[in-house]
């Protein structure tokens, strides 16, 4: 009876793990399946760096050369906000902070994390919007700029708490190392802490700008949704994962633009597929 | 006037958050000379030498009552730099630690950050470290690689080497060759004869021979306290105490 209840536990154990392979699998089968289905209609040259995006035209333009970069401008924008904030904070909360406040910013910073993204989209829409809109006295505060600091927040938590750890687990004999010849405390940091961190901390930054480039609902609500190549940081934009949560309802099945939004989610997976595996590079570079 | 006394304790307790790891500790380290402090494990040898630079600063929930005066000056009163303080007296680890860097920036980086700047000075000070700490010869053709391929008695030295660039005044040795083989562990001894011409040297060592070979002075400690302390060949030849003798014939520890 034991015996009977061992096979079934494993083998259901086993069916879960082998479930969750498959449905990635057929996920992936289905993308391609109907995102190459395109380029039997457009060459994947004029998809990829084609100038105009006019699904609905005709004959329709599916240029996603705009979208690419409206991602790529407001992930930019995210990083340059959201790395060095995240690893001060993550020196500051593994390096500097006394025990209590250590307590209170870890905490903070996952309840960042538990910000279901719609929320923070709407918080930026009535502060963050206006603001930019006074500050740089714009017709209208939907930037990239707008989208870039609000998934700066959401990329936060994630630098912090991966840099943090990173941090954390530099041998301590390394400090006392530094400390033993008189160097300061930010002499160590700097020079001794960071740089034997430094793989950790790049696969934070990875990982944290994974999350900014998959990222749809606050970008779609703040980030103006204007399909043009942007020349400033200052225009709206629209990014590649907007695009598609905007435009599937309304797109006909099998159309031309069904299949181009299809082929726009496979750029996005190689894109984080692509960051991913840098990420789990740098983490193993760590280890070994 | 002449004083042989570099570094003072006096009536040190020491706690790590209620248990107590130093029980009135008051005893001289003389300039110039060798002094080890042998004991059992646990005994708050470590733990004493480790006040000594203020390293114990790193660790959390201590704390100290006595003083530890260097040439005079209290250590703990709130107008010392600790930093300032560790500079002067160096210290040497049980694990060898040297950075994840070249060997030439192992030891170029405490110079650096001493205020050094000048390239041709620090090469100068690398290179005689290295010399001084008997490891020149070793690594002269491959300065450039990663300290983390030395061999564990190479990095000790390095870590020495390290230590002697920035000229401390004071250098303390951290059960120096725990984790080294016989002949790493000699060559050190060696070296630490060598050093104490220059040198003022405490350490701490679980082995009784090596007290006997390298040093001047003996201090003995036992259960946070120090029991008996003297010249070297006293303590071995003829201690005082029941619990001295006990200890460096092997009855215990």
């Amino acid at each position: 009876m034991r015996k009977i209840k061992e096979f079934v536990i494993e083998k259901l154990i086993l069916l879960s793990g082998l479930a969750s392979i498959f449905f990635v699998i057929l996920i992936f089968l289905f993308l391609l399946k109907e995102g190459l289905a395109l380029f039997k209609i457009t060459s994947p040259f004029d998809f990829l760096f084609g100038k105009s995006w006019y699904p609905i035209s005709e004959p329709p333009q599916l240029g996603i050369l705009p979208l690419i970069l409206g991602s790529l401008l407001v992930t930019v924008g995210a990083a340059v906000i959201s790395v060095p904030i995240g690893v001060g904070c993550a020196v500051y909360i593994a390096e500097v902070a006394p025990l209590k406040i250590r307590e209170v910013l870890k905490a903070g910073i996952e309840l960042l994390a538990a910000i279901p993204s719609v929320v923070l989209g709407f918080i930026g829409m009535v502060t963050l919007v206006p603001l930019v809109k006074n500050v740089f006295h714009l017709p209208t505060g939907l930037t990239a700029l707008s989208g870039s600091i609000m998934l700066a927040f959401m990329a936060m938590p994630t630098i912090v708490s991966i840099a943090e750890d990173a941090l954390y687990s530099v041998p301590k004999t390394y400090k006392e190392g530094a400390f033993a010849l008189g160097a300061t405390h930010w002499q160590t940091i700097w020079r001794v802490m960071l740089p034997a961190a430094s793989s950790g901390i790049l696969a934070a930054v990875m990982l944290g700008i994974g999350r900014v480039i998959g990222e749809t609902m606050a970008v779609m609500m703040i980030t103006g949704n204007a399909a043009v190549i942007p020349h400033s940081i200052l225009v709206p934009v629209r990014t590649l994962t907007a695009t598609i949560a905007a435009e599937m309802g309304e797109a006909v099945v099998g159309s031309e633009h069904y299949f181009a939004l299809f082929a726009i989610g496979i750029v996005l997976f190689v894109i984080s597929f692509a960051i991913n595996v840098t990420a789990d590079l740098c983490l193993h570079k760590k280890q070994s | 006037m002449f004083d042989p006394v570099k570094i003072k304790a006096q009536h040190v307790d020491f706690f790590y958050g209620n248990q107590q790891a130093l029980k009135d500790i008051s005893m001289d380290i003389d300039v110039g000379r060798v002094t080890a402090i042998i004991g059992p494990s646990g005994c708050g040898k470590s733990t004493f030498i480790r006040l000594l630079n203020r390293m114990n600063d790193l660790v959390a929930h201590t704390v100290l009552r006595g003083h530890i005066y260097l040439e005079g000056q209290d250590i703990f009163s709130p107008a010392v730099d600790p930093v300032e303080i560790r500079r002067r007296v160096g210290m040497v680890f049980q694990k060898p630690n040297p950075f994840p860097k070249s060997i030439f920036e192992n030891i170029a980086y405490g110079l650096e950050v001493n205020g050094y700047r000048d390239r041709d000075v620090i090469e100068e000070r690398v290179v005689m470290s290295l010399k001084k700490a008997a490891l020149w010869e070793e690594v002269k053709e491959r300065l450039r690689d990663s300290a983390l391929k030395l061999s564990g008695g190479q990095q000790q030295r390095l870590c020495i080497a390290r230590c002697l660039a920035v000229a401390p005044e004071v250098l303390l040795f951290d059960e120096p060759c725990a984790s080294l083989d016989p002949i790493s562990t000699a060559k050190i001894e060696e070296l630490i004869l060598e050093l104490k011409k220059d040198y003022t040297i405490a350490i701490v060592t679980h082995n009784m021979q090596q007290a006997a070979r390298v040093s001047d002075r003996t201090a003995f400690f036992l259960l946070g306290e120090l029991v008996e302390m003297g010249e070297t060949q006293h303590i071995f030849t003829a201690p005082k105490d029941k619990r001295t003798e006990a200890y460096i014939t092997g009855r215990f520890g």
